[in-house]
């Protein structure tokens, strides 16, 4: 009885029904919405960390920020103006660490020794800066005085220097130093190899080199061709294109001979941490802190918090507005669909009372409502997920592009950045951009469903606490 | 077999008091039928629904067969309703939604019977009532003598010891309340069952072998012999 009362009651009452399923449907749509699109910040916000880290890294440590002594690097460029016409090319070179800082190599080991620590591995980074043209002498020209308006005759020849000049490019790129030895780690597991072969671990002095793919095309760079780095010459083995977002460095070489061109021997930018239990980070950084002196260690929540651009933009407004929107409209669902549950008892007075003067308790007459109630936020349920999932499948197709701004201490002074992300206050600038996506996960889903029986419930309380207080008699007395 | 005790019934309407009943006495023994007459608003539906366990006296004893129901709690109350107590109402009170023989069965939801005996039984009662091909109807498709039926066979399957009936002719035509009131009696008959019914239709009223008045809360009771 209690399904056919049910059924037909929800067939008469259609209209009645579709309006609060869709107040419903309204609020559990938004709410898939927003969370979908939060996920999908989420993980935007991951990739672009993951192109910084390498995937399976959990922090980062990098030496500890100390004040500038004045006697840091400046680039500096030594050209001979041509005594000839040759026109010859002269270039040099000069490589940077990337934050002018540097830890001692056999911190990795300190680190791997660690609690909690699964796995260390250190990388340098640099940056290198190419300036490459010609420059040639001016010559003198002889001017004879007479011709000199107004001169004074009879002095010596006069001259001028014309001619000569110079004509140079700056090309300025980054390398990473890798770990030849550790390839899980690191930078560079965030790419694929797409063509030629990754290094191998016997590799670790050799003059060899990966490319990044989006910098490969750039400078027209194959597997098999060279790369001359502050004069070396380093055969190209591989390319690797990142999974997402831009890849850590133009260039990968074996980290001793980064070491080498950079005059930083036995020294890493970054030390790559992975932990053994991912719910412990925040211990193992503390434990790191505390037992390695001298460290800055940079989680990825760390330095998600140093995200900004519209991403950050968007996903606080997705935290903030979206959330408290998708709350509101809810709650005015809930209420809505409440009181027209209760007004729609008001008007079955004389049904609900002819029921209880039958002997049916009122227990029986308030699951009848209940149950239509929940029916409703059950069909408001369903529609709000069809509506949800159109609203997340739109954002996906529409794959807004959202751009998100890392670190920005400036200690490189632009660029394309690095790897080698220290603390959130040495970081160099990085903009990256990464498509918004709005993935609809089970959780999702089931919170929707979740929601939809709270709707139903809650309106259903309404109704049924109306349908229990109602007396018999009142009930019939109202009518006849 | 009800003995009604000095029965009062008071309501508060604002400042106003209104007394519905105004100490009622009153024997009804088992297998009687009873009419009860008056002017509107003098207390006939209030002392039905004192009758029918629907609400309780302000004052005053309403004994069932030897229960006091005024004393009862709510949950006992309803089990009485839904065992011994079968009413029909002036304006049917039929769920629109649910067919004749559904509508019957609501009957016996309370009691616990099982939905093919349910349907079972709905059927015989409603073939009882002459509407043995209109189990599938729905109350709108059903003139208003056959709805009263519907109503009457939903107050009988249960087999209750008490029929009450508040007004059963009041919204039909001449012939058709002859025709529920043949249907009535006959079930009475039948049924032996205790029978109490409020009128204003003078017709019935001179059939009645007992006849009620109630006037300001205040009841008669004329015994008609031969009637």
């Amino acid at each position: 009885m209690f399904f056919t009362y049910l059924r037909r009651e929800l067939r008469r009452r259609r209209k009645a029904a579709l309006v609060v399923a869709s107040g419903l449907a309204l609020g559990i749509a938004l709410v898939i919405v927003v969370t979908s699109v939060s996920s999908g910040m989420n993980g935007a916000q991951d990739k672009v960390l993951q192109s910084l880290y390498g995937l399976g890294t959990d922090m980062t440590v990098t030496k500890a920020a100390t004040p500038a002594t004045g006697s840091a690097q400046r680039p500096r460029f030594r050209f001979d103006a041509q005594d000839d016409d040759s026109g010859k090319e002269q270039s040099s070179d000069h490589v940077l660490v990337q934050g002018f800082t540097t830890l001692p190599s056999s911190t990795v080991g300190k680190v791997a020794g660690q609690r909690g620590v699964a796995g260390a591995v250190g990388g340098l980074s640099l940056t290198v800066v190419k300036v490459s043209g010609q420059f040639t002498r001016g010559r003198i020209q002889q001017n004879q005085g007479g011709d000199q308006p107004g001169g004074y005759g009879g002095g010596p020849p006069q001259g001028r220097v014309a001619g000569g000049g110079a004509d140079f490019d700056v090309n300025q790129y980054t390398v990473y130093g890798t770990d030849v030895t550790e390839p899980a780690l690191g930078p560079l597991t965030s790419s694929k190899i797409t063509s030629g072969r990754a290094f191998q671990k016997t590799e670790t002095d050799a003059k060899v080199a990966v490319a990044d793919s989006a910098y490969a095309k750039e400078e027209k760079l194959e597997v098999g061709d060279t790369v001359t780095i502050k004069g070396v010459k380093f055969t190209i083995v591989g390319i690797a294109t990142a999974d997402s977002g831009a890849a850590a460095a133009n260039l990968y070489i074996p980290l001793k001979r980064a070491q080498t061109l950079s005059g930083t021997k036995d020294k890493v930018t970054t030390i790559y941490v992975k932990a053994t239990d991912s719910q412990q980070i925040d211990a193992v950084k503390k434990t790191i802190q505390k037992n390695v002196s001298g460290t800055t260690v940079t989680t990825s929540a760390d330095l998600a918090d140093t995200v900004s651009g519209s991403l950050s933009t968007a996903s606080h407004l997705a935290a903030g507005v979206g959330k408290w929107l998708s709350a509101v409209v809810l709650a005015a669902a809930f209420l809505v669909a409440g009181l027209l549950t209760s007004s729609a008892v008001s008007r079955r007075v004389r049904e609900f009372g002819t029921l209880k003067a039958l002997g049916w308790r009122s227990g029986r007459v308030t699951r009848q409502v209940v149950g239509e109630a929940v029916v409703n936020g059950l069909v408001g349920g369903v529609l709000g997920i069809a509506l949800g999932l159109a609203g997340a499948y739109a954002v996906t197709a529409a794959s807004p592009t959202l751009q998100a701004q890392l670190g920005g201490g400036g200690a490189t002074g632009g660029g394309p950045g690095g790897p080698g992300f220290g603390g959130p206050g040495r970081q160099a600038a990085r903009t990256l951009e990464v498509a918004l996506t709005a993935p609809v996960s089970a959780t999702t889903i089931a919170l929707a469903v979740g929601l939809a029986v709270t709707g139903g419930l809650i309106a259903g309380a309404f109704g049924g606490w109306r349908a229990s207080r109602l007396r018999p008699a009142d009930a019939l007395r109202r009518v006849e | 077999m009800y003995e009604l005790r000095g029965v009062t019934k008071r309501y508060t309407r604002g400042k106003e008091t209104v007394h519905a009943l105004d100490g009622v006495d009153l024997t009804i023994p088992d297998g009687d039928r009873l009419v009860i007459q008056g002017p509107t608003g003098g207390g006939k539906s209030t002392l039905l629904q004192m009758l029918g366990a629907l609400d309780r006296p302000t004052s005053g004893e309403v004994v069932l067969d030897g229960t006091d129901l005024a004393g009862l709690p709510e949950a006992k109350l309803t089990r009485v309703r839904s065992e011994n107590i079968g009413f029909v109402f002036q304006s049917f009170n039929l769920i629109p939604t649910l067919t004749a023989q559904e509508n019957v069965e609501t009957a016996l939801v309370p009691l616990g019977v099982k939905p093919g005996e349910r349907r079972e039984r709905a059927a015989e009662a409603l073939r009882s009532v002459g509407l043995g091909e209109r189990l599938g109807h729905l109350p709108g498709e059903l003139s208003g003598g056959q709805q009263q039926r519907v109503a009457i066979a939903r107050a009988l399957v249960k087999q209750p010891k008490v029929l009450l009936a508040d007004e059963p002719t009041g919204n039909l035509d001449e012939s058709t309340r002859d025709e529920i009131m043949d249907v009535l009696e006959r079930l009475w008959n039948e049924h032996g069952l205790t029978f109490v019914m409020v009128t204003h239709d003078s017709a019935i009223a001179r059939k009645a072998p007992r006849l009620a008045t109630i006037r300001k809360g205040r009841i008669t009771v004329t015994e008609k012999t031969g009637a």
